[in-house]
Order: structure tokens, then C-alpha cells, then sequence
């Protein structure tokens, strides 16, 4: 099982590589805004993946604490471009 | 008992994996910004959804399986809100570079 | 076999992404890049056993380092002083990939040779650890091994903030960040922030309750605080406060004064600064973690605000 568990999160980083790679060449801002949204989701499937493979203590409220922060990260890239537009981002 | 859970895990893990395949190759794919981010907040979050039911039976105890609830709730809430804000954003400011 | 390929796909994840944020030709993709870089780098930590780190990473320079790149990025657009780039000639930036590359080199091979086992206190610092009555000896090292430290560290935290304010215009002083409030509009990010905060505070709260036991401290818990509070700001569903407010300057100094206060009480207590009584070590200790995560997660949000920029009501 263990085995299996590490396959799939090498599998997911993969996924998540590629992901990245696309998305950060993408051409317009709204694009690379999406980078924290996918750690968010393959990033933290790996985490999940790897910590249950391996028995890494604590690692549920990392995952938590994780999951708050790329939501928050993701968020924060969005409004930054959807409230004044991809040249004059107006942060908070 | 622990060979059928076993089994659940694998089958829904490998489920998930299908479904992050299926997200990131839309995301290679599909020609526009808005549906590289349908492919991005709804494949890969059904993703993570049945890699955390696969991992569910494998938890230790019911609070550490609730955690793993909550992830998948804090990331299902954000892929929504960066979905609207993103299509907002590309609505009202068109696809600048 | 496998876990070695996970961890080299990693590394070389997080090394691309790292000369990405430096080839990078605007500044919101180097942010972007950055904050993943951030974000995955906490995955590594996460491999290396290093959870407390792991989530310290994510919050500080996943969710904060962020959001103080991006607002800084769009201030520095909007100002008309863009010279300093043409100061940089070609053979200076190539000094200086020289001169980091040199460094980064120098360090690898430090990393790389160090004997195995390497020389380390932690054996001596899980033995003593009963006595503080704590279980994760990371917060015990933060808070009672070397908690002189950490006192600083609050300490610079209010001098950087007083160094932020200090850049608002004379008759800004004692105003609020920030513009105002205009009517919360209806859509996804006040959906976000409604329904966001209420369930980060939960995790922040309990991150920082079992910070004694388990991964986690004052700190993290305070950063998600943090993070919270500048959801709710960012959403426009609450303004920025007046810094002259008394609340927030009493929210911002309680953790230094605290500290400082029980570390002067370790003088009649204990027999010095910053000695906790025996047997009364954990009280002491969680009490003035208390103030540090409420100082944290005031200051953090009040630094991305920035300066006052209106003018204070009478």
C-alpha cells in the first residue's frame, strides 16, 4: 500500500509539473493567477499521498493549515487582477 | 474487512489519478483561458476529492479523516471563488498579456 | 526507489521554478512564480520531516510574502521611477550571476559534506524537554530554550511596523491604510470572505493550541490569523483601523511586553531572565504564546496595509 500511495503522488507532481509549466507560460495574467489554485489541488493531493505513505506526524493540520494558505494565496493573485485589471493591480 | 477498504482505497486513488490526468491535459490543451480553468478548479479537484475518499479508510482515527474532509472543502471553496474571479477579471478587462 | 524519484522530482520542480521567478520579465509572474515556489518548497520540508517549518514556509512565504510582492509591484508601476533598471548594465548582471552562483556552490558543498552524524544539540534538547512539559521540541526550543530569541524577534516585528507607518505624509500620521470602504459589492470574494474566516480562525486557533504537542506554535497559528484578516480586508468587508486606535497598539506591542514582562518575573521567580519555575514552565509558556499569536496576527495584516494614506478623523 505504501508503495502504491508514493506511485500516485509521484504520478499527481508529475501532473502538477506539467500544469505548472503551462500555466506559468500562459499568455495573459489571468492565467499564471491559477498556479496557487493548482498546488492547492495536485500539491496537496501529493502531500496527502506522501504523508499517509510514509506516517509523517501531524501532517492533517499541515495539510489544513496548507489548503487555508493556497486558498488565501489564490485568492489574493485574483482580486489583485480582478479588481484593477492585469496592468495596474491594485494589492491590498 | 481491511482487504475490501484496501481495495476502496486503490480503486478510488486511481480514479482520482484519471481525473488529474484529465485536468492537466486540458489544461495543455483546451485553446482559451476560461476553460483551461474549468479543466483546473473541476477535473483536478474531483481529483483531489477521490484521492482523499481513497484515503479516508486509511486514516487513523475519525478527527484526522474529518481533516482531510476539511482540505478538500478549503479547496473546493477557493477553486469556486478564483473561478468567478477569473472569468470576472477576463470579462471586464479582455485577455491582455 | 520510489520515494528517491518523488524527491528528485521535487528538488527539480522547485529548482526550475526558482530560475523561473529570476527569468522572469514582469513582475506579477515572478510573484506568481515565487509564491508556488514557496508553497511547494513546504512539500520539501514536509519529505525532510520538518513539518513546523513546513507550514511557517506556506504562511510566510506562501500567503504573505505574496501579497506584500504583488502590492509592491503595483506601487512601483504606478510611480514614474523605473531608472534603476538601466543602472544594471549586462556586464554587472553577469557579475552577479557569477558572484551567486560562487555562493550557492559554496553552500551546496558545505551541505553536502557535512559529517554523518552531524553534529547537533537535539539529542540533549528531547532528553530535557520533560522539563518544560511540553511534547514538540520545536516550541521548545522557540520558547524556552532559546526564547531570548524569539522575545526579539517580536520585538523587531513592532519596529517594522512603526518603520512602515513612518513613510505616511505628515498629515496622514495616525489615519487608517488603505481606501476606504466602498460598498461591500455582492460576488464571489465577499461570498470568500464571509464564509472563509470564520473556519481559518477555527484552524488557526487550534494550529496554535497544539503547537505544544504537536507541529504547529504560536507563529503558524498567528500567520493563518493573519491571513484571515487579510481576506477580510481584501474583500472590503472591513477597512484597515486608524493606527492611532488604541486597541490595535495594544494588540501589536502584547507580545513583546508580555514576554519581556515574564521574562523580567523569571528574575524573582526562577532566578533569570526568561527562567520559567519549575513545574509552572507550560502555564507560562502557553500564556505568553497567547499574546504572541494576537501581536502576530495584527501585525502581519497591518504591514501589508502599509502607511496611512487618509487623513485621521478628528
Amino acid at each position: 500500500m505504501p508503495d502504491f500511495l508514493l506511485t500516485a503522488a509521484v504520478f499527481i507532481l508529475f501532473t502538477v509539473a506539467i500544469g505548472l509549466v503551462r500555466i506559468l507560460y500562459g499568455p495573459c495574467d489571468a492565467d499564471r493567477a491559477m498556479a496557487a489554485q493548482l498546488f492547492g489541488s495536485g500539491g496537496i493531493a501529493t502531500l496527502l499521498l506522501v504523508a499517509s505513505a510514509t506516517r509523517a506526524p501531524g501532517v492533517e493540520d499541515v495539510a489544513m493549515g496548507l489548503a487555508l494558505l493556497a486558498a488565501f494565496a489564490s485568492v489574493a493573485f485574483v482580486s489583485s487582477i480582478a479588481t484593477a485589471g492585469p496592468e495596474g493591480a491594485d494589492g491590498e | 474487512m481491511s482487504f475490501a477498504l484496501n481495495l476502496l482505497s486503490v480503486t478510488a486513488i486511481s480514479a482520482g489519478l484519471i481525473f488529474f490526468l484529465a485536468g492537466t491535459l486540458g489544461l495543455l490543451r483546451f485553446p482559451d483561458t476560461l476553460s483551461r480553468l474549468h479543466a483546473l478548479t473541476k477535473a483536478d479537484n474531483v481529483g483531489l476529492g477521490l484521492v482523499v475518499i481513497g484515503l479516508l479508510p486509511l486514516a487513523d482515527n475519525m478527527l484526522a479523516g474529518l481533516k482531510l474532509v476539511v482540505v478538500w472543502v478549503l479547496v473546493q471553496l477557493s477553486g469556486a471563488t478564483v473561478g468567478q474571479l477569473i472569468a470576472q477579471s477576463i470579462r471586464r478587462f479582455g485577455q491582455t498579456g | 526507489m520510489i520515494v528517491q524519484t518523488l524527491d528528485i522530482g521535487l528538488a527539480a520542480l522547485v529548482l526550475t521554478l526558482a530560475g523561473w521567478t529570476v527569468l522572469a520579465r514582469a513582475a506579477f509572474p515572478a510573484v506568481v512564480s515565487y509564491v508556488t515556489y514557496g508553497l511547494l518548497l513546504s512539500l520539501i520540508w514536509v519529505r525532510l520531516f520538518a513539518v513546523d517549518v513546513a507550514l511557517t514556509e506556506a504562511a510566510i512565504g506562501g500567503g504573505l510574502t505574496g501579497v506584500l510582492l504583488i502590492a509592491a509591484a503595483s506601487k512601483r508601476r504606478k510611480s514614474a521611477v523605473l531608472a534603476t533598471e538601466r543602472d544594471v548594465t549586462p556586464p554587472l548582471r553577469r557579475a552577479i550571476a557569477v558572484l551567486c552562483a560562487l555562493i550557492t556552490s559554496a553552500l551546496a558543498t558545505v551541505v553536502v559534506s557535512l559529517p554523518d552524524p552531524s553534529p547537533s544539540l537535539a539529542p540533549q534538547a528531547v532528553q530535557n524537554i520533560a522539563a518544560t512539559g511540553l511534547g514538540n521540541p520545536v516550541t521548545a526550543v522557540l520558547i524556552a530554550y532559546r526564547a531570548f530569541d524569539t522575545m526579539l524577534e517580536k520585538c523587531v516585528l513592532v519596529v517594522a511596523i512603526v518603520g512602515v507607518w513612518s513613510l505616511a505624509r505628515d498629515r496622514c500620521w495616525g489615519g487608517a491604510p488603505g481606501a476606504p470602504t466602498v460598498i461591500a459589492q455582492d460576488g464571489a470574494l465577499t461570498f470568500f470572505a464571509q464564509l472563509l474566516p470564520p473556519l481559518g480562525i477555527l484552524i488557526g486557533i487550534r494550529i496554535f493550541w497544539i503547537g505544544a504537542d504537536e507541529p504547529g506554535g504560536a507563529f503558524q497559528g498567528g500567520a493563518i490569523l493573519a491571513a484571515m484578516w487579510m481576506i477580510i480586508m481584501m474583500a472590503r468587508l472591513a477597512d484597515a483601523p486608524a493606527i492611532s486606535g488604541r486597541w490595535l497598539r495594544i494588540a501589536l506591542a502584547a507580545g513583546p511586553i508580555v514576554f519581556l514582562g515574564v521574562g523580567i518575573l523569571g528574575f524573582a521567580a526562577a532566578g533569570s531572565f526568561l527562567a520559567y519555575p519549575a513545574g509552572f514552565a507550560k502555564p507560562m509558556i502557553i500564556f505568553v504564546e497567547i499574546f504572541m499569536t494576537l501581536s502576530i496576527a495584527a501585525t502581519l495584516p497591518m504591514l501589508v496595509a502599509g502607511p496611512p494614506i487618509r487623513t485621521p478623523r478628528p
